[in-house]
């Protein structure tokens, strides 16, 4: 019996899903939900690249953006991906009252962006340039609004962890699902590096 | 307070809908009633709607997929007898405005609600005991997904008995579809209930990307795996990169219908091509998300009903990739009318024409599979043989309207259709219903009845034939599609053909039902004491049937394409284990359920305009969502002892089948065949 299950080259399974396997498999799966993500986005940037000339007659981007404005929004939310690494370096530290300054702190500067970005939206419908005014308002306000939404939901979740790290602690759970929180932070700021470029610049140009 | 929502959305004055209403409503009470007779609401919720075991996600997806399949068919047999009446002077049965609606549903149901659900409940069931997995990597997302799709298909059921549904055919066209033409909640249930199962599927794709890549047994290095695990991963990945398309098309779509935006519209800036080039970025990846799964059945089903291994494996592997990767490129051909130029539309033809050389390269290794082989009869192995020639005539039509002036004359008839069903019927469903055979036993410790299977195959092969070739001929007439009423009567004999077709799959399901109930009756005789019905050559095969819900007390050890059949020549199969381990496995949970009955909600009420109650499901949902991340205790561990003790029940079994069974004669057996 012995002999015959080693020659058959059985092997003794290990625990299903130990702690660290089960971090890696998230860790995996998380980065491709990031990658259908992107894709969701480079559809918006494609719709918005063929309808950014589709005024309809009505206000264009050189009319309606402002430069100053949008790199206020830039600044306050690269500002915020510094602070979310110093949270991830402190909570690597286990300092969790230090992790915890620093997630509010990045949580004032989402507040701040998503503030700007409100009062940008506020004020072109208030000058008569809301989404429903051209295609090209539609395409500006979905693509920009979708990542608006993915700032306030990542906002959410950054509230979750803060009371997560409070009430369990510094956890090897709690810490992985940070790092997944940060890897989505991170990638919403690549996506805004993209909504400048292909949005803003050239609209003001 | 209730939107748009009124007692008139109910359709009296339509018999026909309210007798199907009817017979709906008196099914699902006499469901409750049985489950309330019987006491099971407490099994019912413990054991399955709470399950995040994959086994049962994957029965109950197959149930949802069969119940559709019924719906979608009844869609298709009353437009086929609309279509055998309504020549000349008699309008036939069905109004214009309830006509439009059926081929819309139809459509839609049997691609996202039939062959989504019964594709990736076929993952479900198998995939992970085929890698040699105790479950897929994530069961709680496992079971979102389920309850995800579930809702969107609980929507279109519902829009049959409150409001109506889209008219505007299942890839709603703006912009027709847009608020202007289609003021009615049609294309808001169309548009929610793709929205809601369109990101179960995304995160399906998800869990079975990561299960494949990171959850195989040792030994079992990629081209090791079996073909219908790679169909699984290439699925994934279309399932993945192509399903955001839909997101974000549908999401569009709504914001023109609710916001007044001008993306697909007439005016202001809106650009109705730009839907079609997003829809079908999805829509083409989508036709190889169900079809490839079926290649991956029609391959294991070919390999072991001809006892024979698999010839061609890499040439399959290296076809199923190329087609993964094509895919993504010949989305044009759905609209070569549109006007993007001669150069573009050439480009997309040959694109189109290229995939049929990987698909080519398939059919010539499952017949020379067959070639030579020790072939059995079985069921499975009938769809099979149904499938390969009628998969190579649906494939030659399909080269042809892949050359752009030939679409030009065919687009919009029933030429198009014709291919399209002879591509989807054979080479999807067949192989669904291949799958559903082949595996049943695994699922349920007992086979389907050969006889009323053969029956089945026999009426749906020839019903089929008899339903979709005539349409070639009328596409040639030209006939177009979508035709409610027509007034040439050259058209009408070959419509009652078709319709004597539509009759014969109907006797086909009828003969499914049959099956299914037999077997039931008789699943003392029909038992599979060994976990191998099939003399099977993969690891499936290698648990008991049904299988503990660990899959495998100890993970097996792969070494080679036929991981089992090369455990049963060494000897290794049957074998009890020298030592058990304690095995973790995740714990049931509702959470998933909930969320799914929050997505219905919050669909329901965006259909209908009711705020307040969207905003709470909404809540309601993530609320779920965030209580649940706080739970870390999300396993259970079943003790090495009580793995022991069912390992031991099954190799008793085992031995009182006469299996090779002690480790002695094993161990000698091998030491025979070294």
């Amino acid at each position: 019996m012995m002999s015959s299950s080693t020659l058959l080259g059985a092997e003794l399974a290990a625990p299903a899903l130990a702690s660290a396997e089960s971090r890696e498999l998230r860790s995996l799966g998380f980065w491709i939900y990031l990658m259908s993500d992107a894709i969701v986005f480079s559809l918006l940037f494609a719709t918005y690249a063929t309808m950014s000339r589709n005024y309809a007659g009505g206000a264009t981007g050189k009319e309606l953006f402002d430069l100053s404005h949008t790199l206020g929004e830039t600044a306050l939310l690269l500002a915020s991906s510094l602070t979310c690494g110093f949270a991830l370096l402190a909570t690597q530290r286990r300092r969790t009252t230090s992790a915890v300054s620093w997630l509010i702190v990045t949580l004032l500067f989402g507040l701040g962006f998503v503030g700007m970005e409100v009062t940008e939206f506020q004020g072109m419908i208030q000058q008569g340039a809301g989404p429903d005014c051209s295609g090209f308002l539609s395409a500006f306000f979905t693509l920009v609004g979708t990542h608006g939404m993915h700032v306030s939901l990542g906002m959410v979740w950054l509230l979750v962890m803060v009371v997560q790290l409070v009430a369990i602690g510094p956890t090897t759970m709690v810490q992985s699902r940070l790092q997944r929180w940060s890897a989505f932070w991170h990638f919403l700021d690549i996506v805004w590096i993209g909504i400048f470029s292909v949005v803003y610049l050239p609209g003001v140009l | 307070m209730l939107g748009k929502l009124t007692l008139e959305a109910i359709p009296y004055h339509n018999p026909i809908v309210m007798s199907a209403v009817v017979f709906m409503t008196l099914v699902t009470l006499a469901v409750v009633g049985a489950v309330t007779r019987y006491h099971k609401w407490r099994v019912l919720w413990r054991e399955w709607l709470t399950s995040v075991d994959h086994k049962k996600i994957g029965v109950m997806y197959i149930v949802i997929a069969m119940i559709m399949l019924l719906r979608g068919f009844v869609d298709a047999a009353m437009m086929r007898a609309q279509q055998a009446m309504a020549a000349g002077a008699d309008q036939g049965y069905l109004p214009p405005h309830h006509f439009d609606q059926i081929f819309s549903a139809h459509g839609t149901i049997m691609i996202v609600f039939m062959a989504m659900p019964f594709l990736t409940g076929l993952f479900n069931i198998v995939v992970p005991q085929q890698i040699g997995a105790r479950d897929v990597a994530f069961p709680f997302l496992n079971s979102v997904s389920l309850w995800l799709t579930a809702a969107g298909a609980m929507l279109v059921l519902l829009s049959l008995a409150i409001g109506e549904f889209s008219t505007a055919g299942w890839s709603g066209y703006p912009p027709y579809s847009e608020l202007t033409y289609s003021p009615s909640v049609g294309v808001d249930y169309w548009i929610w209930a793709l929205q809601i199962s369109g990101i179960g599927s995304t995160l399906t794709g998800i869990n079975f990307l990561v299960t494949i890549l990171k959850n195989r047994a040792p030994g079992m290095t990629l081209m090791r795996m079996p073909l219908f695990t790679w169909t699984a991963l290439c699925t994934s990945v279309l399932m993945v990169l192509a399903f955001p398309a839909l997101t974000v098309v549908t999401g569009m779509l709504a914001l023109d219908r609710y916001l007044g935006m001008h993306f697909f519209t007439n005016g202001a800036g809106g650009n109705m091509m730009n839907y079609v080039n997003l829809f079908w970025i999805w829509g083409h990846p989508e036709v190889y998300i169900v079809i490839l799964p079926a290649f991956g059945v029609f391959s294991e089903v070919v390999a072991t009903f001809s006892s024979k291994r698999l010839f061609g494996y890499r040439s399959l592997v290296w076809a199923t990739l190329a087609i993964a990767l094509l895919s993504f490129t010949v989305w044009l051909h759905h609209f070569f009318t549109m006007g993007a130029g001669a150069n573009v539309n050439a480009a997309f033809g040959i694109a189109t024409m290229l995939i049929a050389i990987p698909t080519g390269v398939k059919l010539f290794d499952w017949l020379l599979t067959l070639y030579r082989g020790r072939i059995r009869f079985a069921t499975p192995m009938l769809w099979t043989l149904g499938f390969i020639p009628s998969f190579a005539v649906g494939g030659v039509t399909g080269v042809m309207l892949a050359v752009p002036p030939v679409d030009f004359m065919m687009h919009n008839s029933e030429f198009l259709v014709a291919h399209f069903h002879n591509m989807l019927i054979p080479g999807a469903l067949f192989g669904y219903l291949a799958g559903y055979m082949y595996w049943f036993p695994k699922a349920f410790g007992f086979r389907l009845n050969e006889k009323w299977g053969r029956r089945a195959f026999w009426s749906w092969l020839v019903g089929f034939q008899l339903a979709f070739l005539p349409l070639y001929a009328l596409g040639l007439m030209g006939m177009p599609r979508r035709m409610e009423h027509y007034g040439n009567p050259e058209w009408q004999p070959y419509l009652v053909v078709a319709a004597l077709g539509a009759v014969l799959i109907f006797v086909g399901i009828g003969f499914l039902v049959t099956q299914l109930v037999v077997s039931i009756r008789e699943r003392r005789e029909l038992a599979d004491l060994t976990g191998d019905p099939w003399d099977g050559r993969t690891l499936e095969w290698a648990t008991g049937s049904p299988p503990p819900v660990y899959n495998f007390a100890v993970l097996p050890h792969v070494r080679d394409i036929d991981a089992f059949l090369d455990m049963k020549r060494r000897g290794a199969a049957f074998v009890l284990p020298v030592q058990y381990s304690d095995v973790r496995l995740p714990r049931n949970t509702g959470a998933g359920f909930v969320i799914g009955g929050f997505a219905f909600v919050l669909g329901f009420a965006l259909i209908w305009h009711i705020w307040w109650l969207a905003v709470a499901a909404a809540l309601g949902a993530v609320t779920m969502l965030i209580i649940r991340s706080f739970v870390d205790d999300t396993e259970y561990v079943l003790p090495a002892a009580e793995v022991e003790r069912r390992e031991r029940e099954r190799h008793d079994q085992l031995r009182r089948m006469g299996r090779r069974d002690s480790g002695g004669r094993g161990a000698s057996e091998l030491a025979l065949q070294v």
